[in-house]
């Protein structure tokens, strides 16, 4: 804050303060010119109008907030640029970057004057990083047989996953399940981990255009064909013949790319597990205007503690699977 | 000195004006300085104008009245920090006009949804909240989706927001109507949202 403002600030903030003082104190005295407790002469409907004096315990709070002011002003931040006696302050303020950020609390660390923030922060910390470092120093095989660190776990998958993976992690239209066997980009605990925090980009081009109407009905009866379904043996011949331009992705047995060690995330197309659906008009669409399945990135926004309890408890679901 | 106290309650006008004069000193102390101040006025360092679609986003998010069930200011809380992410700090709301804080949150707030969701989420989500969130009391928004833009006014906009001093070039307003003239409210919106919050990083 420029002096110039620091100084309009406290000069006016003062002089309001002491313009409002001088009132009270001024109409504390009798300046009507009658007498206390009597009758001003004003007189309607044989109601009178009598000069009462202030009340007291008005009077007495009125000087009390004065008291307070006073107090504040010295010991918190309000008169322009001044700090406070105890340094006080809820956050950081004219940050320009995370970056800034950071540096900001450190700095205020440093100096031991915490913000209100990063005190709430540090009291947490104190509390929590001893439950997570209880978790953290574990593998997450090992987690995911733990009751307590799955149901912590699950507790942070509701609050950042379920809006798209479901309470249940069983997914929906456009949304992985987790709770199967079946993964786009890996079911490992590495694989999980890198999914979580960089996010996913998967890319189905899309492939009216170049098939055309028919082209696109011939390829759906093939692809439909590799997962055993019913279709006109004709079309999936003919769409069988062009498979090579999904065969980058897909392979060439349709098995997906995980199956061939390859990072696209282009599912397995010969089981029966449709992301967009497994009816003929569902795989058309896919076809027809492509797909784009976006995993967000949540490295930064949970932070490597929680995601290690979250890839415990998302990587549970699909043990539990295989034993049963 | 009695007598004067007698002249102002006893005239209409000098009373308004001696009333104005006692009110100003809190927007003269509180709000006349942040016009002024490097902190409110200075864009943080990854801010950028909103495009042309992003722009008709946020007015259908006004128009749809959003901002009565969402809003996009985190205050520095360790509760809403931990949910929603760094709290919002005055060099993003710059460029804001008018901004929308908002004061009610029947929903979450929004300062910083950018990128938390997928733009295939949003769509389900807008079209039917239930079906990714079943919990969900959000109404859904399915006329956004039939709703195609024409971009007559979007050059206006940007101009107008130029005027406030958010830095378009000619080419921004020039390309304006454009850039989202066949695109749905929906796509528009959905762009919006996207963008909330990714300035600070």
């Amino acid at each position: 804050m420029s002096s110039f403002w620091s100084a309009w600030i406290i000069v006016l903030t003062i002089a309001c303060l002491i313009v409002c003082f001088v009132l009270l104190t001024w109409n504390l005295k009798n300046h009507v010119g009658v007498p206390e407790n009597e009758t001003t002469g004003h007189e309607f409907d044989g109601i009178t109008e009598i000069n009462n004096p202030l009340p007291k315990w008005w009077t007495i709070m009125f000087y009390a907030t004065f008291a307070w002011s006073v107090f504040y002003f010295a010991a918190y931040p309000g008169l322009g640029s001044w700090q406070g006696l105890f340094g006080w302050t809820s956050s950081n303020q004219g940050i320009k970057s995370l970056a800034e950020s950071k540096a900001a609390v450190e700095a205020r660390k440093a100096a031991g004057v915490p913000s209100q923030l990063d005190s709430e922060y540090m009291v947490a910390n104190e509390t929590f990083d001893k439950e997570f470092a209880k978790y953290t120093s574990r593998s997450v095989e090992e987690l995911a047989k733990d009751t307590d660190a799955l149901q912590v776990g699950q507790r942070l998958f509701l609050q950042n996953c379920s809006q798209c993976h479901g309470s249940d992690a069983r997914g929906q239209k456009g949304f992985p399940n987790l709770s199967d066997n079946d993964w786009l980009y890996g079911g490992t605990v590495d694989k999980l981990k890198e999914t979580i925090i960089h996010g996913r980009k998967a890319a189905m081009p899309a492939w009216g255009d170049a098939l055309g109407a028919q082209g696109v009905k011939e390829m759906t009866a093939y692809v439909l064909s590799l997962s055993g379904r019913k279709v006109n043996d004709k079309d999936a011949a003919a769409g069988q013949m062009k498979f090579a331009m999904c065969a980058a992705c897909h392979g060439m047995d349709g098995k997906g790319s995980l199956a061939h060690g390859l990072p696209f995330g282009a599912p397995n197309l010969t089981d029966k597990v449709w992301l967009y659906g497994g009816s003929s008009e569902a795989v058309e669409q896919t076809l027809t205007a492509g797909r784009n399945g976006v995993m967000p990135a949540f490295g930064e926004r949970l932070g490597e503690d929680k995601i290690h309890v979250i890839v415990a408890y998302v990587y549970s679901l699909s043990q539990n699977q295989k034993a049963e | 000195m009695t007598n004067h106290h007698e002249k102002i309650e006893k005239s209409a006008g000098w009373l308004g004006i001696l009333t104005v004069v006692a009110i100003s000193f809190g927007t003269l102390v509180e709000i006349t300085p942040l016009m002024f101040l490097k902190e409110t006025t200075e864009p943080v360092d990854g801010l950028k104008p909103y495009t042309a679609l992003q722009m008709e986003g946020r007015d259908v998010f006004i128009r749809e009245g959003c901002t009565n069930c969402h809003s996009q200011m985190i205050r520095p809380f360790r509760h809403e920090v931990e949910r929603y992410g760094h709290y919002s700090v005055a060099g993003e709301s710059v460029w804001e006009h008018p901004f929308l804080w908002g004061s009610k949150r029947t929903g979450p707030d929004l300062a910083r949804v950018g990128g938390r969701y997928s733009d295939d989420w949003h769509y389900a989500h807008l079209m039917d909240p239930r079906s990714v969130v079943s919990q969900s009391n959000m109404p859904a928004y399915p006329w956004l989706n039939d709703a195609v833009l024409d971009g007559k006014l979007t050059a206006k906009k940007l101009e107008t927001f130029r005027s406030f001093g958010v830095p378009y070039t000619d080419d921004d307003i020039a390309g304006a109507e454009a850039a989202v003239k066949g695109k749905t409210e929906m796509q528009a919106l959905i762009a919006y949202l996207q963008s909330l919050g990714t300035a600070l990083k």
